[in-house]
């Protein structure tokens, strides 16, 4: 029941935000909606929860089926925090017909927590598809000048994706020994190799889109530009998770064979995306681009330790999962005061933050370091485990990735000189006082990094069960 | 034989009630009451309450599932017409002819759920064919209408020639009209070839493809959906189609096999894949919804062809679905377009602020003609692939399927971005809360539906 709730909280709380004209009261409506989230999403985490298990369609034999693991644990959590941070850094935004926004807002959230609670391959897909739904409302209703045709890129590229897993799906469900969806009868389909080697492209053009893997990110750093920043912070804290999390939940245990044969294809694609997005990175003079180049990067680093199939990589992956979540948010927010203040995202144009707004400032240097993953913060940790395990996959490659570590401490000290230091500037200049609920959020994001950083045992502790799980048959 | 019987009872009926009353609100009620009538009368029969059979000499069989399908339709003309009565008025003084002229196409539909023998499947086409070029061209003064009934006619006529050559070949080579089994050869078991039997099959299959607009047999379907009034088309392309497709399966469910496997998976896969084609890349090219949505329904016919692909349990329970699915939202999108002043695209433009309930409703049937879960249409797609699949269809053919499915996602959402993204004032008529209301009962089916699939499929299995 405790995950059945999870779910059905921020979706009756979407619906009532749907009648809730007033401003003010939608705000602490969606906030509080969020906050009872991230308390289930806390209790879920550290004390875990009972399957929930209901009939849906059973002429297919399909369930409603919610399960958690360690990963899911961890995805549940980052989503359960970043929902609240996310509404209150932006909750004095101006915004047209808040209530509709905060509604789609949280419809989203119903979907995340839905893809990653399912246990269903179905209930999976209806999620996948429904968390994509709010999403294009949202950027195509609120986003920037050429919002329009760019979401529609964006909701078509993942749409045809996830079309392709459904018919990954069919293909496995109809050799499942007792035509069933559920998770533990697909780990059980008899497919030849073949087939096999089908079912693993089909779900993994899915996955590999919503990453995104190079060459299929050329959807997502204009949709990240163009989306309105609450949402871009859904989208690149919690949603690019669905492509990673589809592959370890999915991808991984289903397709043992077809997995194996292609971790040298998909490592490296990876990290040509790696490398590709970080110098792509030190081009950007617009903030909002920077960070979703440096995203893209981080995500395929992912995906490539994720891909050497060691215990190591994968280790480090669930702690990146969520501090990957949790950097970037705080970068974004950040870049958010600054644009709601400023008017601007141009680096060229901002400069002094430092003097005029030094709190914000020094949150920025730490979320900075962060990104760049300097020891004592939570990137450290993952980074380190997952370069590990490049380096045990093979070491070439390795040395090709750690260039991306140069690479990421160019455009993200690049950027915190630019905009943190020199002198004031015009635009700069006009920033007012601080922005009290969003540097609160802040503080708090930064001392989870900080945190995690110093003592990951906290994380650890949620995924290792998963862990041994996936790594001893 | 309820149905049929109680159909055209209610057709004549309706042809000599303008006598008694002037007033087209009683006409429009009387009429509606008729639906409800008829409904009930068949489903006396499917739950063997009360039916009245005559010896037919085995023309025609009642069995559950073609009665179920009639249930289905007659719900749905039910629906469309409770939702379109208004309207209907407007075209003309002989309100009480346009439903009589229903009720013999619902007669019509009832003969080719249950069709036994070619000459009924003959029978029932022309009975539901002929009252349709009458609807087509009811708007006598509008030069357009008046085409589009011509050209529906002179096709209709021509493709019925085809079907009746056919079922003469079929006649040659088996010396009978009915839905048998193939003639096996007692060696080998497998069918007796006759060239006359084939051919015969073949003819049929390109007339029945020419009732449900699958190309390469489809030019005649947009300027008919096009030209007609507007408040016909939604009728013509949902329960009238869908007659067509189930008589297009009993007739191919057997018979298929006397055509030759090989010869079958070869040419159902290319009609469905350039009806797929035809459809849905001409649609995108479409400035008026009315003619984008008359494309539409090409490309949906495609996906229903699948039906045909396989023999079992699945196929049927598939099509089912996508004729609910199908029809319900295409009602449901021609009955917010009857409202506009032109039906260009940009006459959505600002819809949702204007009428945000109607625009939601509008994105809900949008929504579910391109297949979104949560939709009756996500499922219905996904119980049509799952059952290709099952039938033994090769990745590739699903493949092609999602693709065209994407494809169609573009123009739906066309309309979509329109009325969301787009500012302007919508060319509309006012709307009144009761059009609302009336149109929600559609979207809830299709909500339903788009949860639990299943409910619609328990009626069969009891």
């Amino acid at each position: 029941m405790l995950l059945l709730s999870t779910l059905c909280i921020p979706f009756i709380a979407a619906i009532i935000l749907l009648f809730v004209k007033h401003n003010e009261k939608a705000n602490y409506v969606a906030i509080a909606s969020s906050g009872v989230t991230m308390a289930l999403a806390f209790n879920i985490a550290y004390n875990g929860a009972a399957n929930f298990d209901a009939d849906w369609i059973l002429s297919i034999n399909a369930r409603f089926v919610l399960s958690v693991d360690g990963l899911a644990k961890i995805l549940v959590l980052l989503t359960g925090i970043s929902f609240p941070a996310i509404l209150i850094a932006t909750s004095k935004n101006e915004i047209k017909n808040r209530n509709q926004f905060l509604s789609l807002m949280l419809f989203t959230q119903t979907g995340l927590l839905g893809v990653f609670l399912a246990g269903d391959a179905l209930l999976f897909y209806f999620f996948w598809e429904l968390a994509l739904i709010p999403v294009y409302f949202l950027c195509s209703i609120w986003g920037g000048e050429k919002r329009i045709a760019i979401t529609f890129k964006f909701f078509i590229y993942t749409f045809l994706g996830s079309l392709f897993m459904l018919i990954g799906i069919i293909l496995v469900y109809s050799n499942t020994p007792d035509h069933s969806f559920l998770i533990e009868s697909f780990k059980h389909a008899s497919l030849t190799n073949g087939q096999q080697l089908a079912a693993f492209a089909l779900f993994f053009t899915a996955f590999a889109i919503k990453m995104p893997i190079f060459p299929l990110h050329t959807w997502q750093p204009d949709a990240y530009e163009q989306s309105p920043t609450a949402v871009t912070m859904v989208l690149s804290a919690v949603m690019v998770k669905m492509g990673l999390y589809g592959v370890i939940r999915w991808l991984m245990p289903l397709f043992p064979a077809a997995f194996a044969s292609h971790e040298k294809f998909v490592v490296v694609l990876s990290l040509i995306g790696v490398i590709y997005a970080s110098f792509i990175a030190i081009r950007q003079d617009d903030v909002k681009r920077l960070i979703a180049y440096s995203s893209i990067a981080h995500i395929g680093l992912m995906s490539a330790a994720i891909f050497t199939n060691t215990t190591v990589g994968m280790q480090g992956v669930f702690i990146q999962l969520f501090s990957h979540g949790i950097n970037v948010l705080g970068l974004w927010i950040i870049a958010d005061v600054i644009e709601q203040q400023t008017g601007t995202r141009s680096m060229n144009t901002l400069g002094g933050l430092a003097k005029k707004q030094p709190t914000l400032a020094i949150l920025l240097v730490g979320f900075a370091f962060a990104n760049i993953a300097l020891p004592l913060t939570n990137a450290f940790v993952g980074e380190f485990l997952m370069f590990n395990a490049i380096f045990q996959f093979n070491p070439w490659m390795a040395a090709f990735a750690g260039v991306s570590v140069v690479l990421a401490a160019i455009y993200t000290l690049n950027m915190v000189q630019k905009v943190a230091y020199g002198n004031v500037s015009d635009a700069t200049n006009l920033m007012q006082a601080p922005n009290k609920s969003a540097q609160f959020v802040l503080i708090v994001l930064l001392s989870i990094v900080f945190v995690t950083g110093v003592y990951p045992q906290v994380l650890f502790n949620i995924t290792s069960d998963t862990l041994q799980q996936l790594f001893v048959k | 034989m309820n149905a049929i019987i109680v159909s055209t009872l209610l057709g004549v009926i309706m042809m000599f009630v303008s006598w008694g009353t002037s007033s087209q609100k009683l006409q429009r009620n009387i009429g509606l009451v008729g639906m409800l009538i008829l409904i009930a009368a068949n489903v006396a029969q499917l739950n063997g309450w009360l039916s009245v059979n005559f010896d037919t000499k085995g023309m025609l069989a009642f069995n559950p599932i073609g009665l179920f399908v009639n249930t289905i339709l007659f719900l749905i003309t039910f629906i469309y017409l409770w939702i379109n009565g208004e309207e209907l008025d407007k075209i003309g003084k002989h309100t009480a002819d346009y439903y009589a002229i229903f009720f013999f196409i619902l007669c019509g539909v009832s003969i080719l759920t249950s069709f036994n023998n070619l000459l009924m499947l003959f029978i029932g086409i022309e009975i539901l064919s002929i009252p349709l070029y009458i609807l087509t061209g009811a708007d006598k003064k509008n030069l357009f209408s008046n085409e589009a009934s011509l050209k529906y006619f002179l096709m209709g006529s021509f493709s019925t020639g085809i079907l009746l050559l056919g079922i003469a070949f079929i006649y040659g080579a088996t010396g009978s009209f009915h839905l048998t089994m193939p003639v096996l050869n007692p060696v080998n078991k497998m069918p007796v070839q006759h060239f006359l039997m084939s051919a015969g099959l073949l003819l049929l299959f390109v007339s029945m493809n020419f009732k449900v607009s699958a190309a390469p047999f489809h030019f005649w379907t947009p300027d008919v959906y096009d030209g007609a009034p507007t408040v016909f088309t939604p009728f013509m392309a949902t329960v009238v189609k869908a007659a067509g497709f189930v008589a297009f399966i009993k007739v191919f469910e057997v018979q298929r096999i006397a055509i030759g496997y090989t010869t079958w998976i070869i040419i159902l896969p290319f009609v469905i894949i350039s009806t797929l084609l035809v459809g849905n890349i001409t649609a995108v090219f479409q400035r008026s919804v009315k003619r984008m949505l008359a494309y539409s329904s090409i490309a949906q016919a495609g996906f229903m062809l699948f039906a045909l692909y396989g023999n079992s349990i699945f196929n049927n329970e598939a099509l089912i679905l996508y004729i609910v699915a199908y029809s319900l939202a295409t009602i449901g999108v021609f009955a917010v377009l009857i409202k506009m002043k032109d039906y260009s695209i940009e006459s959505f433009n600002g819809l949702a602020k204007q009428y945000p309930v109607l625009a939601f409703l509008t994105t809900l049937f949008l929504f579910s003609l391109a297949g979104i879960p949560l939709t009756a249409g996500f499922f219905a797609k996904y119980y049509m692939l799952n059952a290709i699949f099952t039938a033994g269809a090769g990745i590739w053919l699903l493949i092609i399927a999602i693709l065209f499915a994407a494809v169609s996602v573009y123009y739906y959402f066309k309309v979509v971005q329109a009325m969301y993204f787009v500012d302007g004032t919508p060319a509309i008529h006012s709307i009144e809360k009761n059009y609302e209301r009336k149109l929600w009962v559609i979207a809830i089916i299709l909500l339903v539906l788009g949860v639990f699939p299943g409910l619609l499929f328990n009626y069969l299995y009891f």
